[in-house]
């Protein structure tokens, strides 16, 4: 089995709308899809952990040299829509089926219960076990 | 633990009993704490293949003195081995005295983070293992297993004797015990970090602790207050979220759900602990709960009493949090142009809070400004730590926003 880390990030995929200006039940089918996903990986053993994360307004960034008091900023941080939104980390048999799951996460229903085909990071955890044979 | 019916109840009752017997046996916490744990386990394996003792007390505490023996290497420690090897071969007396109350106040001592002192009560009172703490609080259990033991070594290098507080600092001691006891039933309600909104088992085991710190301390009207309103605010557990997993508002909920049994029990022991005297601000937060489970409708609350309780409580507390809540029943007796003004009061303190943000957008959408109610739970959706309370929010901007396109 390897550990694959999926990232979602504030890009909407096709769809520029603000959630809040969905339709309710369209809302309600986003949240059920991803709902009914997790319990499938729940269930199948594969999910590790996820993770939704706050959003810029809570955001810190911190620098220090060690010695004096870090600088504690609110930003700058990357465009808005790069920001890393929440993770799901995953426990598989084959990178296959690591993409396998980045893709139904794409698929996750928006507006007109349409697939917001958003872009999910797909990243290896880095392991001990190829290191010697 | 155990598949065996009943044997995990039994092991957990008596771990703290044991725990306490330990401690007085050879004064350290710590290893006391760890063999309690070993000898649990120990019994976990083999009485359901071999059977139960006679005496399941006496079993674990000569299990436990065993373990801690091992444990006991140095030369000082091997005299004492000996000496205490000789007193069980001769009977190993069992003392009769519980000491759970005393272990409780160590666990909750005001020495150790809140944090810690939740792991340790979960441990060594509610008899649950590191593994079962950790996945509750969603960590793994290596990282739990340190925030225990860096709980006992806190309790060691602090120097607290076993023995129940004195009087002079009883009370402040008791209000610790609470404090942790609260905070674990909030964890497990209302669910701060992580996807669900109910870990059934926290709430669960805090409600189980609570009964525990009311049998040892049976006259204080606060432990019996926190206890209602641990019991008044499950009761509605049901109800709070729908098929979906989403947040249902209290005004919203179907009251048929609100679990009748939980809410009797409640009621019975806050009117209990009222007519004892001497009001607290558990008893105060349980009366209001009360209220609010005597309503077989929303529109039979009554508000002006809940408003008249959450000033007390204020006045108490000094707590924002509170505050907030008063302004919404002041919007609920005298309309929502007056919770709006209460508002202005906390912008100071709560500057930035979602809670705030939240209240502020009900307050607007029951004015029928709903402009300003999307805006402002937008605001709250953006700042909130808690997902299923985002949905909640984001939602109900989207219905508003929906409603005025049609």
């Amino acid at each position: 089995m390897t550990k694959y880390l999926l990232t979602v990030d504030y890009n909407g995929g096709d769809v520029d709308t603000p959630m809040t200006e969905w339709e309710p039940q369209e809302i309600k089918a986003h949240m059920d899809y991803y709902r009914a996903l997790n319990d499938e990986l729940t269930k199948s053993g594969e999910l590790v952990e996820l993770h939704a994360l706050t959003g810029p307004e809570l955001a810190k960034i911190v620098v220090s040299d060690g010695a004096t008091a870090p600088v504690v900023t609110d930003g700058p941080f990357a465009e808005f829509k790069e920001m890393l939104a929440g993770y799901e980390l995953v426990d598989v048999e084959s990178q296959e089926r690591a993409i396998e799951i980045a893709a139904k996460l794409s698929a996750v229903p928006g507006p007109g219960g349409v697939p917001l085909r958003q872009p999910i990071g797909v990243r290896r955890v880095m392991d001990a076990s190829d290191s010697l044979d | 633990m155990t598949d065996t019916p009943g044997l995990e109840d039994l092991l957990r009752e008596l771990a703290p009993q044991v725990l306490g017997v330990l401690v007085r046996r050879f004064g350290d916490f710590d290893a006391a704490e760890d063999a309690v744990q070993e000898a649990l386990l120990a019994a976990a394996m083999h009485w359901p293949r071999e059977g139960m003792p006679d005496n399941p007390r006496g079993w674990l505490i000569q299990t436990g003195s065993r373990k801690l023996l091992d444990q006991m290497r140095s030369e000082q420690a091997r005299r004492r081995r000996e000496a205490i090897a000789a007193s069980l071969e001769t009977g190993g007396e069992v003392p009769d005295r519980d000491d759970t109350l005393t272990v409780l106040f160590m666990c909750c001592h005001p020495a150790l983070t809140p944090a810690s002192a939740i792991a340790l009560t979960l441990r060594a009172i509610g008899g649950l293992t590191t593994a079962e703490i950790a996945s509750a609080f969603l960590v793994p259990e290596a990282t739990m297993a340190q925030r225990i033991s860096r709980a006992k070594q806190r309790i060691k290098a602090s120097g607290v004797p076993f023995r129940a507080p004195d009087a002079s600092d009883w009370t402040q001691r008791v209000r610790s015990v609470l404090h942790i006891l609260y905070l674990i039933f909030n964890e497990g309600y209302a669910s701060s970090t992580g996807d669900a909104v109910h870990r059934v088992e926290l709430s669960a085991e805090a409600i189980r602790l609570a009964r525990i710190a009311r049998r040892l301390l049976p006259d204080d009207g606060e432990v019996a207050g926190l206890l209602a309103l641990m019991l008044l605010t499950d009761a509605r557990r049901p109800a709070r979220t729908g098929s979906g997993g989403e947040l249902i508002p209290l005004s919203e909920q179907d009251r048929s759900l609100w679990d009748r049994a939980l809410i009797t029990e409640g009621l019975e022991i806050l009117d209990d602990a009222v007519a004892k005297g001497a009001v607290g601000e558990y008893q105060l937060q349980a009366a209001i709960a009360a209220l609010h489970g005597r309503a077989a409708r929303v529109e039979d609350t009554d508000w002006p009493q809940i408003l008249a309780l959450y000033g007390l409580l204020e006045r108490m507390t000094g707590n924002p949090i509170v505050s907030l809540n008063r302004a919404v029943a002041a919007a609920m007796v005298h309309g929502p142009q007056a919770g709006l003004r209460e508002l202005e009061a906390l912008e100071g303190q709560l500057k930035g809070h979602h809670r705030l943000s939240a209240v502020r957008a009900h307050l607007y959408e029951m004015a029928g400004d709903p402009l300003a109610a999307i805006e402002h739970y937008q605001a709250a959706a953006a700042r909130t730590a808690s997902l299923p309370e985002k949905h909640y929010l984001t939602t109900r901007a989207a219905q508003l926003r929906a409603a005025a396109r049609r």
